[in-house]
């Protein structure tokens, strides 16, 4: 280890630290072309199934179908084609502190409807 | 300290996205991901007004009056289209093969526009059938939601070819994987959130509205 390298990382104390440029590499490989079109052809069977039930009566399991539907249709996107399935945990960590901002935000706008009170 | 800040553990000097950061992640990525958290903020706010706002309106045009579902859903699948087009050009960008990812990245733009025109196209019919952001309840809280969703594509679209520009003028480093990529969760947020809209605002059907 040169001279430079000690004082840096003496200076950041990060001497554990790994390399940045590999810690900037994903964990594991992009996917190849292939294996985004398989995914593209989920999405787009998945949407095919969603616009479905919409001329198939389902009943009472409509909702849940396509609430189900387009979490899986958004966990495929996010993992796949937005690589959190193959990045640091630490941009997964940011995006689900996101997505927790909007369910908080949801549920205090719902208390502040009155939508729990109790009549 | 100066020549400290620019030298990168391994004594070179860092590259145009490999500063050496205290995460060991490379800064603009780290932004871009706290960028999309605070976005998913912004959307489930104006989602959750949507939900909360759901078969309220006093007067018509209700959703059943004005939706037209399978031309909806052909813009779905044209915006889903652009994601896969969009990872295309990142898998072109990785291979450093130029030529293709500048068409991928053109297709994804073309298929963006093509989903804004058609959202265009919607407000106007929309508007015609007597539907504007002040008529009701749903009038304003789907205008607000799905136009903001749509300045988000048109966004989207502006990022995308000015990456085909500066690749045509050669101003891209030679590894353009990095600006493609950003460009590109950017562009998939758009979609993950149009996933969310296409179900909440047009396939789950809105409750009767209350009798007066």
């Amino acid at each position: 280890m040169s001279e430079t390298e000690t004082r840096f990382q003496e200076e950041l104390g990060t001497r554990d630290m790994p390399d940045p440029r590999e810690a900037q590499a994903p964990h594991h490989e992009h996917p190849s072309a292939k294996e985004y079109i398989r995914i593209g052809v989920i999405l787009a069977v998945l949407t095919a199934l969603e616009v479905a039930t919409y001329y198939v009566d389902v009943g009472g399991a409509l909702v849940p179908t396509l609430i189900v539907l387009s979490i899986i249709k958004f966990a495929l996107v996010v993992m796949w084609f937005m690589h959190l399935r193959f990045d640091s945990l630490t941009y997964a960590r940011f995006f689900v502190m996101g997505l927790a901002g909007a369910a908080t935000l949801y549920l205090i706008v719902l208390i502040s409807f009155g939508v729990f009170l109790v009549e | 300290m100066a020549d400290l800040a620019i030298t990168t553990p391994s004594g070179t000097a860092p590259a145009h996205d490999e500063h050496a950061t205290t995460t060991g992640l490379p800064n603009t990525k780290l932004a871009m991901w706290v960028f999309l958290a605070s976005e998913c903020m912004l959307f489930g706010a104006l989602i959750s007004t949507y939900v909360l706002y759901r078969g309220a309106s006093d007067v018509g045009p209700y959703p059943e009056d004005v939706f037209d579902i399978p031309y909806t859903s052909v813009s779905s699948f044209v915006l889903l289209a652009s994601s896969l087009t969009m990872v295309l050009a990142l898998a072109s960008a990785q291979k450093r093969d130029v030529s293709r990812m500048r068409l991928w990245l053109l297709a994804t733009a073309l298929l963006g526009l093509t989903f804004v025109g058609g959202q265009v196209y919607e407000f106007t019919t929309f508007y015609d059938e007597g539907l504007s952001i002040s008529t009701n309840l749903f009038g304003t809280t789907f205008y607000v939601l799905t136009g903001f969703h749509g300045v988000h594509v048109t966004v989207g679209i502006l990022m995308l070819l000015s990456l085909v520009g500066f690749s045509a003028a050669d101003r891209l480093p030679d590894d353009a994987a990095f600006p493609v990529e950003m460009v590109g969760l950017y562009w998939h947020f758009v979609d993950i959130v149009w996933i969310i809209i296409f179900t909440v605002v047009y396939l789950i059907p809105t409750p009767a509205p209350a009798p007066v």
